[in-house]
C-alpha cells in the first residue's frame, strides 16, 4: 500500500490487483497530492485574499489622505459616488472604445500582415524581426516616442509629412486624443498579434491548401475556408490576452494626454489612479477598483463563453 | 474518355533534375501504378500531372488537349493525398461538397452526388462528423469520396494507404480495386509498395532516379523484367542474384559458370554476349529447390528460415556470401548452419549483362 501511494502514478495504482486496495491507493495518492501543492495554493490565496479584503474594507469607509483619522464606515456611499461621477461614464466608454478598437485593428492588421510575411521574399527574416520589435519597447518609452517624435505638431514626423503635402499639421493629442492613444496602443500590441498568427500560419497544412486548389478554390476561398478557420484559435488567444492587458492601459495615457482633454482619454484605470493619487481619496479609488474588478470579471466571463470553448476544444 | 499523354516531361528543383524526361501513355479506364524507391520522383511526377508543380519542360496532354500550364482546378483531375488533407474545420459532408459548391452546382445536385459517394464508400453514418472524429481508414474513405463527387477524368493517388495499419491496408486495397471496377475510371496510383503495384495495376510504371525503367502489366514485369533493378524491385521476397561468366552460348541458350560453384544453361538470346562476358543470373525464390548437398554443384549454408505457415522462406548463404532466398512448402524444416545444395530451374532464370540489362528469352523474341 505504502509503495502505491508513494509511486503516485496511475500506472502503479492500476497494477494493484484488488479493487479495494486500488481505490484506497488513489484516495491516499490524491490526499498526498493535495498536501504537496498546498504551500503554493496557500501563498497564492493569501496573495489574493489580503489585498482584496483590504480593498473591500477601504471601499466601505471614508478614507481620504487629506483628512487623516476621519475614517468612519460609510456603507456603499463610495460606490454610489464613483458610479454617479461624470468621469465614470466617460471612463467606461473610453475603456470599451479603446479595447474594442485596438482589438479590431491588431487582429485585422495582424492577420493581413502575417499572411504577407508568410510569403517567401528576400529579407523576410529581418522584416519579421522588425515587425516584432515594437513589442519589446516599454509602454512609457513607446508613448514618448509617439508623443515627441511622431505626433508632435511642430517637430513630429507626421507634421513633416503633412507639411510636405502642404497641409496644416494636426495637433493629434488635442484634436483626436483617443484616436491617438488607440494608434499608440495598437502599434504596441500589433507585434503580439503578428507573432502569434505568424507562427500559427506556419503550421497551416500545405497539402490541405493543395487539395483545396485542386477543388477549385481561389485565394479568397482558401483564405475564408482554410486559413481563417485555422487561425480561429490563435485569434481567440490574441483577443483574450490583449483584452486582459488593454483593460488596464495606463502608462500610454499617463505619459501623453494625462487623461485629457477633459475626460476624453480617461479610462477606468486612469480614473482610479486620479481618484486615489490626485484627489487622495483612497476609499473612492478602492470602490472604483472593485467595480473595475467586477467589470473585468464580466468581460472575462463572456470572453471565455464566447471563445474559450474553441480553446479547450481538442484539435 | 480520359487519355493522358506525357511527352518528355522534365522537372528540376533549382539545379537538381528530379524528372529526367518522362514519356508515358495512359489509356482510358486504366489503373496505372507508379512504383519506385523513395525519392525517385513518383510524387513529383504525380504532382506535375495535377498541376501542383510547374514543369521545367515537356508536355502533358489530356484527351489531346494541352494541360501543361493549366491551373490545377481546370484540369478535371482529383487527387487523394497521403496525409488525406481533409479540411479539418468542415464536416465530412462539407469536405465532399466543397468542390461542387465552389463550382456553383445546384443544391440538390450536390446533395445527390454526396449521398451517392457516401453510399459507395459506406460513409453515410459519418456525414456530420469532423475529420478528427474519424479513424484512419474512415479519413481515407472521405478523401476518396471527395475525389469521387467531382467525377474527374483522372483520379490521382499519392501513397494513399501508407498511413494505415497492415490489415486495413489490405482491406482498402481491395476496396480500391472494386472502386476502380465500379467507377470505370482512369486512376494513377503512386506507391513504393510493390505488392500494391502488383495487385492493383493494369499497368505498372517502374521509376528510378526520375526515369522510367519499364512499363508493362504486372505479370509482364514479373516475368520479363527489363533490367536488374526492375527484377529486384518486383517480387516478394526479392529475386536473388548470382554473378557468373559465360562459358558457352548459341542462338537460343547461354551457359553460365557461376562464380561460387555450379553452372546453369538457360534459354537466352545472347547475341551481344561473348564467351567470358561477365553476367548475373537472377532467380526468384520459387525457382530454386533445396536438395542434398552431395547432389548439387552449388551449395550453401542455411541461414534463417522464416515459416509463414503456407510457405517457408529459407535464406541460404553461398560460399561467396550472397544470400539466396528459396521458397519451400510450409512443412519444410531445417537447421541453422546445415550445408545444403541448391538446384536452379534454369528455364525460369533471368540473365543480365554487365550493365544490368536483361537478356531476353528466345521464345519471347520470336513471339
Ligand atoms: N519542393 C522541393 N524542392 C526541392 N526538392 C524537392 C522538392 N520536392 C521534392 N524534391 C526532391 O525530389 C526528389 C523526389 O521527390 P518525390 O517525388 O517526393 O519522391 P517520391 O518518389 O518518394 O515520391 C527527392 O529527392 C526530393 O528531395
Ligand atoms: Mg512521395
Amino acid at each position: 500500500m505504502k509503495s502505491t501511494a508513494l509511486n503516485a502514478g496511475p500506472a502503479s495504482a492500476a497494477a494493484e490487483p484488488m479493487q479495494d486496495s486500488r481505490q484506497g491507493g488513489i484516495r491516499k495518492t490524491s490526499r498526498i497530492n493535495r498536501f504537496m501543492v498546498s504551500p503554493s495554493v496557500i501563498v497564492l490565496a493569501l496573495w489574493m485574499v489580503v489585498p482584496l479584503s483590504m480593498t473591500i474594507y477601504f471601499s466601505l469607509i471614508r478614507y481620504n489622505l487629506l483628512y487623516p483619522g476621519d475614517n468612519e464606515f460609510v456603507g456603499l456611499e463610495n460606490f454610489q459616488f464613483f458610479v454617479t461621477d461624470f468621469g465614470f461614464m466617460a471612463g467606461m466608454s473610453n475603456t470599451l472604445l479603446l479595447v474594442g478598437s485596438v482589438l479590431l485593428i491588431t487582429v485585422v492588421l495582424g492577420v493581413l500582415i502575417s499572411l504577407l510575411v508568410n510569403q517567401a521574399f528576400w529579407g523576410r527574416g529581418i522584416v519579421r524581426i522588425l515587425l516584432i520589435s515594437p513589442f519589446f519597447i516599454m509602454p512609457t518609452v513607446n508613448a514618448l516616442i509617439w508623443k515627441n517624435l511622431l505626433l508632435h505638431p511642430v517637430s513630429g514626423v507626421f507634421a513633416a509629412i503633412w507639411k510636405f503635402f502642404g497641409a496644416t499639421p494636426i495637433d493629434w493629442f488635442s484634436e483626436f486624443p483617443l484616436f491617438s492613444i488607440i494608434m499608440i496602443v495598437s502599434w504596441q500590441w500589433l507585434p503580439f498579434a503578428i507573432l502569434l498568427l505568424m507562427t500559427a500560419l506556419q503550421s497551416l497544412d500545405q497539402e490541405q491548401q493543395e487539395a483545396a486548389r485542386l477543388d477549385g478554390a481561389g485565394p479568397c476561398a482558401l483564405f475564408f475556408h482554410l486559413t481563417l478557420p485555422h487561425l480561429a484559435r490563435p485569434i481567440a488567444v490574441v483577443v483574450m490576452i490583449e483584452t486582459i492587458f488593454l483593460l488596464s492601459i495606463f502608462a500610454e495615457i499617463f505619459t501623453t494626454t494625462g487623461g485629457g482633454p477633459g475626460y476624453e482619454t480617461t479610462n477606468l484605470a486612469y480614473l482610479i489612479y486620479s481618484q486615489a493619487l490626485l484627489q487622495f481619496d483612497v476609499g473612492l479609488a478602492s470602490a472604483g477598483g472593485l467595480i473595475a474588478v467586477v467589470l473585468a470579471n464580466i468581460a472575462a466571463f463572456f470572453l471565455v463563453r464566447l471563445i474559450g470553448k474553441s480553446l479547450t476544444e481538442k484539435q | 474518355m480520359a487519355n493522358l499523354t506525357i511527352k518528355n516531361l522534365k522537372k528540376s528543383f533549382e539545379a537538381t533534375e528530379i524528372l529526367k524526361g518522362i514519356d508515358l501513355e495512359i489509356k482510358d479506364n486504366e489503373f496505372v501504378v507508379f512504383v519506385g524507391p523513395s525519392g525517385c520522383g513518383k510524387s513529383t511526377l504525380l504532382r506535375s500531372i495535377a498541376g501542383l508543380e510547374e514543369v521545367t519542360s515537356g508536355h502533358i496532354l489530356l484527351d489531346h488537349k494541352e494541360i501543361t500550364d493549366l491551373a490545377p482546378a481546370k484540369r478535371n483531375l482529383a487527387m487523394v493525398f497521403q496525409s488525406y488533407a481533409l479540411y479539418p474545420h468542415m464536416s465530412v459532408r462539407k469536405n465532399m461538397s466543397f468542390a461542387l459548391e465552389l463550382a456553383k452546382e445546384k443544391k440538390d445536385v450536390i446533395n445527390q452526388k454526396v449521398a451517392e459517394a457516401a453510399r459507395i464508400l459506406e460513409l453515410e453514418p459519418l456525414l456530420d462528423r469532423k475529420p478528427k472524429e474519424l479513424s484512419g481508414g474512415q479519413r481515407q474513405r472521405v478523401a476518396i469520396g471527395r475525389a469521387i463527387v467531382r467525377q474527374p477524368k483522372v483520379f490521382l493517388f499519392d501513397e494513399p494507404l501508407s498511413n494505415l495499419d497492415a490489415a486495413l491496408r489490405v482491406q482498402m486495397r481491395l476496396e480500391l480495386a472494386r472502386l476502380h471496377h465500379d467507377l470505370n475510371a482512369t486512376m494513377i496510383y503512386v506507391t513504393h509498395d510493390q505488392v500494391e503495384a502488383m495487385t492493383l495495376a493494369d499497368k505498372v510504371v517502374v521509376l528510378r532516379h526520375g526515369q522510367i525503367e519499364q512499363v508493362g502489366t504486372p505479370l509482364e514485369l514479373y516475368r520479363n523484367p527489363a533490367n536488374r533493378f526492375v527484377a529486384g524491385f518486383l517480387g516478394m521476397p526479392k529475386m536473388s542474384f548470382l554473378p557468373g561468366t559465360v562459358t558457352a552460348l548459341d542462338a537460343s541458350s547461354v551457359t553460365v559458370e557461376l562464380t561460387f560453384g555450379g553452372s546453369v544453361t538457360l534459354p537466352a538470346a545472347g547475341e551481344h554476349l561473348r564467351r567470358g562476358s561477365e553476367v548475373t543470373v537472377g532467380v526468384r525464390p520459387e525457382n530454386i529447390d533445396l536438395v542434398d548437398a552431395s547432389e548439387a554443384s552449388l551449395t550453401g549454408f542455411m541461414d534463417i528460415a522464416e515459416n509463414l505457415g503456407s510457405d517457408t522462406y529459407c535464406y541460404v548463404k553461398t560460399d561467396g556470401q550472397e544470400t539466396l532466398t528459396v521458397r519451400m512448402p510450409g512443412n519444410f524444416t531445417c537447421n541453422y548452419g546445415d550445408r545444403i545444395g541448391l538446384q536452379l530451374h534454369a528455364d525460369e532464370c533471368h540473365l543480365f549483362d554487365e550493365h544490368g540489362n536483361a537478356i531476353q528469352k528466345p521464345t519471347q523474341m520470336a513471339a
